[in-house]
This record gives C-alpha cells, structure tokens and sequence, in this order.
C-alpha cells in the first residue's frame, strides 16, 4: 500500500440555483478517486456551502496515483427526484507525488460541467503521503518530474541528457461506442473526458518507468498529444527528452559530469536491444517484456542502408499509404546539405554514438552552452496513411490491467493487422534519422512530432534539427575526447553551430559555402533553417521577425487508398513550394537564418493546407544575402518589360525598407578578406528551378541575373505573377511592434515586467462556388494577415512590445471551413534601455572580433552608430481616450453625465478601504461577508506578498501565463509540476450563448481560469511553456448546437520579481542589468 | 470568405476604455465601430475597419460575460474566469454604475417600479440617452435600492460594501435610495433649475439629520424599530415638528422673533427693507412646512414647498446668497433667545438641515 491520499472538501462558494422555489441549492460532494468514492453531509439551502468534511481518505497503489486524477461532483441534493450533477472538478495529483514539487493542493476549483461550463468554485485541500517501495519491478515511476519546457528548466542543472523517450497508448474513442447512442451528451464528455485523463496519466507514468530505466530522474520538453482518429479509436502519444537533473541550489561550479552513474548501459554492446523502449508489463510478472516498438532487428538493418534508399523504402510500408518523406529532395537542396560520407569523414565516433540509442533525438530548443556543436538544418519526414480500427500491443497493456474500462467495448478488438501506430511512428523516426545522417549529423534537436486527420487519413509529420552534439553531456561518457578537437575549434569561436558539419567536397546538390564570415576559418552554408531557438551565444545582426508561408491545394474528394495516394502525390509540392516561399520572404527581409521553424500541413475533404512559420535573423556569421532577381518569360514585350522592372524594384524597395526596420546593417566586409570559395550560381539557380513544376521549358535561364547573390524568381505565368504579389503583400508589423515564434525576440533583450498571453481563434467560411487555388491562397493569406493586424490593434496599448512564441495551428473543421488558432504572448520592453543593451551583444562581438581578427573591429563600430531606434512610439492610448470622448459622440447624446472621470486613480486605494470598512462596520447586519479573509489559495507566503497590492485580501491571486520558458523580469525558484488538462464543452443552445463566438469566447476563458486555478491551489503564480496543443471545434448551427474541445498543458511554477530579491541573493549578482540576468538564468 | 468565429482571449482580461463607455453608452456595435472610426482611431494605428468591427465585437462579448458578474460587485471580485487587476475591476464597476445627470433628473424620486421602466423610452427620447443605457441605469437604482431596502445601518456604507462604489457614487447612490424610498417629488417645473447635486447635497444632509439612524444608538430590540434606519425619516420627529407651529402661531414670539432678526441684521443685509416686510411670510412658509411633515402627501412636495416658499421670494426680491445666508444663520439663532420657546433642540435638528438645503436650492 504505497500511498495514502487525503482530500478535505472545506467550502463552494457562487453555486448555481439548482431549486427555482427557493431560489437556492442543497448541495453535497462525491469524492472519487479509483473505485472508492466518499460523500460529505448535504448543506441545505445555501449558494455559499461550508462543508468542512473530515479528512477522506484513499489507500492506493502508487501506480494508481499517477494514472488516476482525482474526481470531485458536486450535486445538489433532492429528495424526491435523483441528484442533480452541479460539476465536477478533476485534479490531477501528480504534482504531489515529486519530492521537491508541491507538498498539498488547496485552493479554489471552478466546478466545471460540459454542458454549462462553470458554475460556482469549491474549496478543497489534497495531501498525499507516500511510503517508499522498494520494490524494483514497480510499475509506477513517482518522482519523476515532467516539463514541458524545451530547455533545461532554470532552476536545474543538466548532469546527463539520456535522450528521446516516447510512448503512446490507444483506446476506443467513448463518443463512437454503441453505448453513446443512449447516454446523455454529458455523460459521453464526462467518459471522454475521464478516459484522456486516465490514458494520461498512464503514459506519463510508462514514460517515467522509460526514464528510470535509463537512470533519468525527469522529462525535459515533453509534449504529449493526442489524436482524435474517430472511429479508430484515440491515441495519446508523448515524445520528450530524459535526462538527469540536479537542483540548484547553491552557486556551484557547472561541471560536466561525464563520470555519470551509467555504468549499466555502458556495457551493453551497441547492436543489441539498447532497452529504451522496452519495459515489463503487468505487475507480477516482471521479465516478460513488452517491445512498444518496432524490433530493434528491424531499426538495425535499416540504418545501414543509405539515406536514398531510405526514402525510397518508407512509401511502400503500410498498406494503401503513400509517404510524402520527400523532404530531403527541395529541402536539402535548398541548405545545400548533403546525403553521404559525412560520417566516414568524421570517423566512427559520433556514428557510433548514435547507435547506442536508437532515435538520438532531443526535444529540447534551446541548450546549455556548449552542448549545441554544430547544426545542419532541418530534417522532416511526413507519411499519409489510413485509419484503421486501432490493433496495437499497447492495447494488452491496458487490458491487463485491473482498473476499470468497463464503459468500452472490447470485443472490436482484432489482432489480425501487424501494423500499429507505433510503427508508423518509428518509420518516420527512421526516416528523419536517416535524413540527420545524411547531413553528417548524429543527433535530430528541436524535434517534434505531429498528426492531421480527416476522415480515415491521418498525415504523421516529424520535424527536427539534424545537429552534432557535445557528448560531455549524454550519457555516453566514454565518448568524450573523440569530438573534443572539434569542440575546442567552433566553442571558442561561438559561431561553430552555423558551420556545416557534413563534406563540402561531396554534395550531391550544389551549396553555395562561404567561409564563416566570424571566424573565416570554417565553412558555412548562405543560409541556414533551423527547428530550435536561437542559441544564446550567436551574434545576430539587427532584429528578427516572424515569417510566414501560407499555402493551400486543393485536391479531388475521394475514399480510402485513392485519397491517400491523392495526398502523397500532392505533399512533395506543398514542401517544395512552402520552401521557396519560406525563402523568397527570408531575403526579402534581408535575413540569412530561420529559427523555430514549424511546417504545418493539414488535410480537409477537398484541400490540403500548408503553413510554415519561423523566425528569421540575420546571422553575423553566415553571408549577407542577395536580393531577388526577377526574370521575364518573354523578354521583348515592352510593357511586359516594364511591368517587370516595376515589380523589380518594388522588391529592391521592399528589402531595403525591410533591412532599415530590423536594423540589419552588415558590416561590409570586402571579398577579399573573405574570399571566395565555391561560389557557383549557376548551379543554383538550375537547382531550383529543376524542382518547378509549373516551368515546362527546360532551356537554362539566362544567368545574367545571376550576379553573386541574387535570387532569381521566373515569372513565367499568372501563378508565379501571384507568388509575386503575395509576397509583397505581407505588411510589416506597426511600429513598436516585433514578432517572432521563437522564445525570445533576436535583438531585443531589455523586457519589462508586463505580460500578455491570449489565444486567438477565427474560422471562416469560403464561398462554395468558383475555388481555385490562388482563390484559396489568398483567403488563407488574407485571414492570416487580418488575424495578426488584429493582433496589433488589440496590443497597441503594450507598445513597444514584441509578440513572441507566436504559435499558429490551422485546422480545416468541415468542408469550407478554416480554423486558425493562434497562441502567443506580447511582452513589453523598455525602448530607452534597448539603445544601451542593443551595444551589448555588438560589445560581445567587439571582444570576440577583436580576439579573432583586427581587421573586422570597422564592424562592431559601424553597427553602434546605426543602432540607433527608428521608430518613435507615440502614446496612442491617450490619443484615443480624448478623441472618444470629445469627438466621437454627439454632444447632445452626451448629457452632462455624472463627472466620476478622476476616481481611476483612486479607486484601488478604495476597494481596500471598502473591505477595511467590511471588518469594523459601524451597525446593522451585512449580508453575507464570510469569505474574505478564509479564502487565500495561495500558499507560499511569499507570493502573497508580491501579488497586487490592492487585491491582497481578494481570494484571487494573479497567475500569468507564458508560452515561453521564463517570466520577464523575474526568477523562477520552484517548479510545481506538469499541467496538462482536457476540457470538452458542448452546447445545446448555441444562439442563446451568443453564438459560436460567444461560446468559444466564454469557453477558452473558462480554460484559461481553470489552469490559474489548479496553479494556485499547487501554490503557484505562473505557468510557464504554456502550450494549447488542441482546439477541436464542431459546429451544428441548424440543430443550435457546438463542441469543443481543448487540450492544455505547461508547467506550473512559483517565480519572484527580480527587483524583489534581495540583493544578498547568492545566485546572481542582481546589479546586473536585466538583459545579463535572463542570459545568467539561460546558462544556469 | 465570410467570418464565422472571431475571437481574442487574453490571459488577463483586456478592457478598452473607449469601448466601454460605448457600450455602456448602449450603442450597437455597428454604431460603436462608426463612433471609433470617427475618433480617427483608424488612422492613428493604421488599422482597417474590418480589425475595429472584430475588437468591437470582442470587447462588448466581453462585458456581456461581465455584465452578470457587475450586477453583484464582489463576485467579480473573486471569480475566477476574468484576470483582471484590481485598479480595472474598480473601474469597470465606477463605469458600469455611473449614471447620467439627465437620466438621474427624470426618475429621482419616482418609485423605481415597472410602470416607472415602462416610461422609459419617453426618457430615452427626451434625453436623448439610449434605451438601452437608460435601462441599465434604472437597473443599477433598483438593483443598489432592493438590496440595500431592508438592510439596516448607514446606507452609504451598506452599499459601499455591496456594490463596492467609490465614496462619491456610493453617495449619489444613497441619495438616490432615499429619494426613491421618499418620493420626494423633483419633477415640477419650478423644480427643473435644480440639478442632481442640489438634490443629493439635501438628501445627505437629511440622511445625516433627520432619520433614525441620525439619531446616534440604534434600538435595542431590532422588532419594536420597523424602520430602516437611513432610508426614512424619523416619524417620531416629523411629529414633534408640529410644536414648532407655536413660533408664527404666536403672535408675540412671531414678532419677537423679528425683531431680533432685524436687530441683528440692520445694515448688514443688502435687502434689509425687503427682508423686514417679507420676515413673516417667510417665518410663516418655513414653519409651516415642518408642521406639515406629518402627512406623506406634504413630505414628498418638500422641495416644492421650499420653492415656492421661500427661494421664489427671496429671488423675486434679488436677494443675494450672502444676504439668505446672513439671513438664515440668524433667523436660526435667534430663536435660542425666545424664552418662551421650549423646542431649541428640535428646531436645530430642523432647522440645520434646512438652513444647509436651502443655500444650496438657492441658485438660477
């Protein structure tokens, strides 16, 4: 009996009026956690209940504690007729079972129903006592820690990072069961519900057996999905990175343990099974291993075999699948990478490495310093395939299981078919695997995996980073000293990520190499795309921005195989031309790198959508880019002629204007000093335009235009006449404003303390008639660029500010529908400042260029006297106010209303005055004022003091939430565990919620509240990487109904303002400007 | 390509000001965007129409969440759904239980019932304010007047703690309460110079004099004291007003009384002759108002019968306010020099009170 939980249910408060006679409510509470369930006294006739129950407890197994949340109903007691369900509050006790975690759950839970979303909050307290299990074939794995976050949490120092884990578990889907047919919709959400929690909780739990196994102590990035295949079933899947974390606690040296207790794995020989992915199932029988994956045999034999014919064998698996993992042909292309002898070249080591693991992949972005050796550019792989009813080995797992699912029905359950969705995963790990190592690369950083599904087909993409890494910091300790010449090389010089870590001599696509314009010693490509974050150390030039390519196909509806080899087919060009786009917008903005890139292809019934999103930077290191040429297909038409040159220089335009807004001013630096490498134009441009598929002449273009480092766009028809214009169309953010999808702005360090995240959602519908491809596109494009207008306008009070993380997900709901869903955080900065910090990293380069070579100081000096801000920002805030109020409304409409305009100021002061006054009010009776002071769900007292001052007795403490890793302006001292939370709201009365607008509104609001909530009672005042990784929305407007679906998750953290830690604060010398703090915390 | 679903969903709560006020201003949201469009707002950030008509429907979905959650101020100050910083969630309540001057001037002191609401389209069109605002504003009195009716101590604070007002508003309110409670009638065209200030300046000063709760300790039993402490006047006192009859009843204390007033004021007083041949009129018409008090009809005509009876007299003779304050401050005093007048006590509960009203009715 490894564990005891006790929950206390003290109090509900703004209960709903369950009796419209008294216009009040009886209600009582159903604590259930596993089978058990406890109930407190009914509390008659009230809306604000004191329960104060005794202590309920529940004796379990602590595999059980993982797995199960904890399910408190609140009812409303009748006597005559049955209960009625209230709502229902679901915790999930995770957090309390790591020792450095939270230590009890308390707080105020909004109670929650599908149906009628929120209604009123109850206070409970949860503790668990666990008794240590030595017991060595357990099946759970407490203590393990989770975060999503994707790079080593802050307060943490890396000792070892193990590598990929992963693990998904599949069940049937409770809305598709006969038995759905009968029950009410809230008892089918309420199952769905309760079965994604369970699935949940038992993947985290099999995830952190994996990590134990590998001697981890915790999850770093770990992102867990899940996939609503409909009939087939559902999976929740979940990828992270294991690793073994130390707490820091004092300002110790950071060493890099390579004398890592590992000794166990070191002895197991490369080629045999490397365990990872295996583990015992079933309680008492501890040797029969489970594989989830495919054979390692299988892995083995395929890794030998070179990457061509990698790609060429993925298609042909799985039955009526076609693959579109022809990624590497425009993409590789594109880097200038290359497919072979890169590992002969480098010699065994960092081959043998990989071996040792099956997928070395990372899920992190962002990297101790160090760690990140080199990077070779974006590796994905994507694969069509069908859904079938769900056969998987994963399935035995769950059934042997004693818990119960008695509301499924097992008996659709067949083995017949091999293929599983593990190894559809692992074919696609394989193939991204093969296409690292054809870039000369041993490890895939920044990976992510993702799915779309329409109907019975489901895309599977992965993406990542091929990368070479600095072992000192995985297990393989042994392996150190094999990369350490390598290492003491790039380390130094901070711009060895950029260097090309295959052969320059054997590329089978032309690259255009330079040498590294920092170090000049190493090669590098012209540019370089990347998955990950910048890393910290790189000299970027100017600002970075957030770029876009949109992109839709329509295709032919069809069933089954045919739809799926529709895809296939149609996949290649999508990549191919989101690529080109990706690359036309990244020189048109004058940048040579893009980090954070994420590929997102979506599959409706008639179209296929594509949108990539990035951030692009100049990279010091790499060469400046060339702008873009345009050439004509008929060159003696003379109007056409002039159209050309029209266009011509509206591009030049727009790249200058482009380079004067992100203050991207290279040093220029001679060719001499530089020389020229192997500069070869003209293979490039036939690279690319060999890959076009709407050219049909094939005589090669006239490469005149093909100075050094133009660009060459043909317009040889109205489509490219579009891509044209499309990418001329995107307006540059207002002033004030940056973009980026990636954690933090390039160029921007000095943010202040102010926050906003918010998720945006818009759908719309395309008229029916007349769709065509540029049609489509332009919608798209037009829906893209009004969303993030709207996002401007709605911010411009931040400004200057910088929208950061911004996080686009497109979903294709019905059939003329597009939903775009957008997930980003605005932090303001402080422009004043940004003049002084935008020295800094030039002073950085000032030192290493000066180290590194006289001859580039000009540079660093250069940059200074142009760094200075070209954008004023004016106070627009007050513009409007006064123009509102004066000019905007009739004055006859305006009567002299009551002047109250100047309380604003005052007014915090007198909300705290209204509530002293609560405590000594002179006479006569109040109401009801019971709540004030019991209520604070707080519990570090610590916080408590920091939240707003006015609000100090109010029972609601500020919690932010960020999609990024860290609060501005602040440190973040304790991790409180993974937040990972599915909600489903469904409404029968959809006009009268106001609509779809109106229910969604109100049900993301609902979402947000429940995180803060569950973060609070955890003793929190932040979430941090918080992500909405699923917004399913279905409407039904004929039948007045709706449904949504969120799946939310981060990490729950307690943080404390910078400028609230003493300064005697051992960690960090706090007098350091705020832009040296957050690159401290980076490193830490 | 039309728009379904447009949404924007912060993790703090953003309020726009200027929405806000429109929309408590009770304008469309078609009317808002073309109100916003013509602030200029469009070219000042350099936005589209189309983005206003999205942040437009945005922010007035918001308030409509909020607006249930304003009725009952403290809720919103411990839900959970909206994050927003408490210096916001003050404004929004000040905003929300604002009112306009106009509006308040038609319904003060009219029973806050549903005939009342049902004139308020001819409200709306007289004032020119929107129905729409027109009924949250006559929503907001009934609501503040129903949960603080039968609550006892000071009404002020009552609603200070209910509705979480500011100090001022929370003021206007009580005045309001007390207005509606007593049926003082504000109407009448003699009454139209008055604004809601005058009104609420006398409503303050009665509150604080002539009700029960004015009287200092509460009633031991809580059943024997029916009366809200605040919201009505004292009966008891109302009827001991009748005794001051005796001061124009008699003839001798009458003309005492006068003589001491003009002996103090000779040359003091710009309008002396006027004040001299109209004292006993005046006396007259002040006393008889207190006397009158008993009966509920002469209470809620107050205001008129201090207009009528006095500020018109005193105007049509141009006296100046320095000279009706030199005035009452001694018609007042001198009464505690009648030997013969055994009521000092009661006529300064009166007549402080109305000394303080009756400066400030006296305006253009």
């Amino acid at each position: 009996m490894p564990g005891k939980l006790k929950v206390k249910i003290v109090a509900g408060r703004h209960l709903p009026v369950m009796d419209r006679a008294s216009d009040l409510t009886d209600a009582f509470v159903e604590v259930k956690f596993g089978n058990t369930t406890f109930k407190t006294d009914v509390y008659l006739k009230s809306l604000n209940p004191q329960w104060n129950s005794e202590w309920f407890k529940f004796e379990v197994d602590d595999e059980d504690l993982q797995d199960e949340p904890l399910q408190i109903t609140v009812l409303d007691h009748d006597t005559y007729s049955a209960n009625d369900a209230i709502g229902k509050v679901y915790i999930d006790i995770d957090p309390l079972l790591y020792s450095e975690a939270a230590t009890v759950i308390s707080g105020w839970f909004p109670i929650y129903d599908t149906i009628h979303g929120i209604r009123g909050e109850i206070n409970v307290v949860v503790k668990v006592d666990l008794f240590n299990d030595l017991n060595r074939f357990r099946q759970s794995s407490c203590g393990v820690k989770f975060f999503c976050t994707t790079s080593i949490p802050k307060c943490y120092r890396a000792v070892i990072i193990h590598g990929f884990v992963e693990e998904l578990v599949v069940n049937e889907d409770p809305e598709y069961q006969w038995i759905d047919r009968i029950r009410t919709p809230r008892a089918s959400n309420e199952a769905r519900q309760r079965l994604i929690s369970l699935m949940s909780g038992e993947l985290q739990r099999k995830i952190g057996l994996k990590v134990l196994e590998m001697r981890g102590n915790a999850v770093v990035g770990y992102l867990q999905c899940f996939d609503l295949e409909g009939e087939s079933g559902l999976v929740v899947r979940a990828i992270g990175t294991a690793c073994t974390l130390d707490k820091l606690s004092s300002p110790a040296a950071f060493l890099p343990a390579c004398n890592s207790p590992s000794k166990e794995m070191k002895e197991i020989p490369f080629n045999e099974d490397p365990n990872p992915n295996t583990h015992s199932s079933g309680p008492s029988t501890p040797l029969k291993n489970q594989t989830y994956s495919f054979s390692p045999s299988k892995s083995y034999s395929r890794q030998s075999s070179s990457s061509d014919t990698d790609l060429s064998l993925t298609p042909k698996t799985g039955m009526g699948s076609g693959s579109a993992g022809k990624e590497g042909g425009p993409f590789k292309a594109l880097l200038r990478q290359q497919t072979q002898s890169a590992l002969e070249q480098r010699g065994g080591s960092p081959h043998r490495f990989c071996r040792r693991r099956e997928f070395p992949f990372f899920t992190l972005t962002a990297f101790p310093p160090g760690f990140l050796v080199h990077v070779g550019g974006v590796v994905s792989a994507r694969s069509v395939k069908l859904l079938d009813r769900i056969h998987n080995p994963a399935f035995v797992g769950i059934m042997g299981n004693t818990r119960s699912y008695k509301l499924l029905d097992w008996n659709s359950f067949n083995s017949d078919e091999p293929e599983t969705r593990d190894a559809w995963w692992a074919e696609i790990r394989q193939e991204i695997k093969s296409h690292a190592k054809a870039l000369g690369c041993h490890a895939v950083v920044g990976y992510s995996e993702s799915t779309s599904i329409c109907e019975e087909v489901c895309i599977l993409s992965a993406s990542g980073t091929a990368a070479v890494l600095n072992p000192r910091f995985l297990q393989d300790g042994t392996v150190e000293g094999c990369l350490e010449q390598r290492l003491e090389e790039n380390v130094s010089t901070r711009c060895g990520f950029c260097h090309i870590p295959y052969d320059e001599l054997n590329m089978p696509f032309p690259a255009h190499l330079t040498y590294c314009y920092n170090c000049r010693k190493q090669k590098v490509p012209d540019v370089l795309f990347t998955t990950i974050d910048l890393p910290t150390d790189a000299t970027v030039i100017g600002k970075g921005c957030l770029i876009q390519a949109r992109l839709c196909r329509l295709k032919k509806k069809a069933q089954a195989e045919a739809n799926a080899t529709a895809i296939s087919n149609l996949l290649p060009f999508m990549e191919y031309e989101v690529h080109t786009q990706l690359m036309n917008k990244l020189k048109l903005k004058g940048m040579n790198a893009l980090f954070g890139l994420r590929i997102q292809i979506t599959v409706g019934e008639n179209m296929l959508m594509g949108l990539a999103s990035a951030t692009g930077v100049y990279l010091a290191a790499l060469p400046t880019p060339g702008g873009i040429q345009i050439a004509g297909k008929t060159p003696n038409d003379g109007s056409y002629e002039q159209h050309i040159s029209h266009m011509q220089k509206k591009i030049n335009d727009t790249i200058a204007k482009n380079k004067e807004l992100y203050e991207i001013n290279p040093p220029e630096i001679s060719e001499e000093i530089i020389g020229s490498p192997i500069p070869e134009p003209r293979q490039r441009s036939r690279l690319l335009r060999s890959q076009s598929e709407s050219s049909d002449e094939v005589t090669e273009l006239d490469l005149s235009h093909g100075k050094k480092d133009a660009f060459v766009l043909e317009i040889d028809d109205t489509d490219a006449m579009e891509d044209v214009h499309s990418l001329l169309t995107d307006v540059p953010p207002p002033s004030g404003f940056y973009s980026c999808n990636t954690e933090i702005m390039p160029g921007i360090n000095n943010w202040t303390s102010e926050i906003q995240m918010f998720t945006s959602v818009r759908v719309i519908r395309l008229s029916s008639l007349n769709l065509t491809n540029q049609a489509l596109n332009k919608n798209f494009n037009d829906l893209c660029e009004n969303l993030l207008k709207s996002l401007y306008f709605k911010l411009r009070s931040m400004i200057p500010c910088c929208l950061c993380h911004v996080n686009f997900t497109v979903s294709l709901p019905e059939d003329e529908l597009i939903q775009v869903t957008v997930t980003a955080v605005a932090i303001t900065f402080d422009k004043n400042q940004a003049l002084q910090t935008t020295k800094t990293p030039v002073e950085k380069s000032l030192q290493r260029a000066s180290t590194d070579n006289e001859e580039l100081l000009q540079f660093p000096l250069e940059l200074c006297s142009d760094s200075l801000p070209s954008h004023p920002f004016p106070p627009v805030k007050e513009h409007l106010e006064s123009a509102s109020s004066n000019s905007g409304i009739p004055a006859a409409q305006r009567a002299t209303s009551v002047d109250y305009s100047s309380f604003a100021d005052r007014c915090s002061s007198w909300i705290e005055l209204i509530k002293l006054k609560a405590q000594t009010i002179r006479r006569g009776s109040i109401k009801t004022t019971v709540t004030v002071e019991k209520a604070s769900p707080v519990g570090d007292g610590n916080f408590r003091n920091r939240s707003a001052p006015p609000c100090a007795n109010s029972t609601v403490g500020v919690v932010k939430m960020t999609p990024l890793s860290f609060i501005p302006g602040a440190k973040i001292t304790k991790y409180l565990g993974i937040i990972n939370m599915f909600f489903i709201r469904e409404t029968t009365s959809l006009r009268e919620e106001g609509g779809v607008s109106g229910f969604l509104h109100a049900f993301i609001a609902e979402v947000f509240a429940m995180v803060r909530a569950h973060v609070a009672a955890l003793g929190g005042n932040a979430v941090v990487s918080y992500i909405m990784k699923q917004c399913v929305f279905m409407e039904n407007p004929n039948k007045n109904q709706a449904q949504c679906l969120i799946n939310v998750s981060g990490d729950a953290v307690v943080f404390v303002r910078e400028s609230d830690l003493e300064v005697v604060s051992s960690q960090q010398p706090t007098t350091n400007c705020q832009s040296s703090c957050t690159e401290g915390e980076v490193t830490t | 390509m039309t728009s379904e679903l447009d949404i924007f969903v912060g993790n703090t709560t953003l309020i726009d000001e200027d929405v806000y006020r429109l929309w408590l201003d009770g304008y469309s949201v078609t009317d808002a965007v073309a109100l916003r469009v013509r602030s200029g707002i469009l070219e000042q950030t350099g936005a589209t129409a189309a983005v206003l008509q999205s942040d437009t429907m945005d922010h007035y979905r918001t308030f409509h969440m909020l607006e249930r959650l304003l009725h009952a101020p403290p809720k919103l100050l411990h839900q959970l759904i909206f994050q927003i910083p408490p210096s916001r969630q003050a404004l929004l309540i000040e905003r929300y239980y604002a009112f306009d001057e106009a509006f308040v001037r038609e319904v003060l002191g009219k029973k806050l019932s549903k005939g009342t609401k049902k004139d308020l389209d001819d409200i709306s069109t007289k004032t020119g304010i929107t129905l729409k605002s027109c009924r949250r504003q006559f929503d907001n009195f009934k609501r503040v007047f129903k949960v603080v009716e039968e609550m006892r101590g000071s009404l002020v604070d009552n609603i200070q703690q209910h509705f979480l007002l500011s100090d001022r508003l929370a003021r206007d309110y009580a005045a309001i309460v007390f207005f509606a409670n007593n049926r003082f009638e504000t109407g009448k065209k003699k009454l139209q110079y008055l604004s809601f200030g005058d009104f609420a300046f006398c409503a303050e000063l009665m509150i604080q004099n002539w009700t029960l709760g004015a009287v200092g300790e509460a009633p031991i039993d809580p059943d024997s004291q029916m009366d809200d402490m605040d919201m009505d006047l004292d009966k008891e006192f109302l009827q001991d007003l009748k005794e001051l009859k005796v001061l124009v009843a008699d003839k001798d204390l009458l003309d005492l009384h006068k003589s001491l007033v003009c002996t103090a004021l000779r040359g003091k007083l710009g309008v002396f002759s006027e004040m001299e041949a109209n004292f006993k009129n005046l006396s007259r018409g002040l006393v008889n108002v207190a006397a009158k008090l008993t009966h509920n009809k002469d209470v809620r005509d107050l205001f008129v019968d201090l207009v009528e009876k006095f500020v018109e007299p005193c105007r049509s003779d141009h006296w100046p306010l320095s000279d009706v304050r030199f005035f009452l401050n001694q018609y007042s005093a001198s009464v505690h020099s009648l030997d013969g007048f055994r009521h000092q006590a009661l006529w300064d509960r009166y007549m402080g009170t109305l000394r303080g009203c009756l400066l400030r009715l006296y305006h253009d």
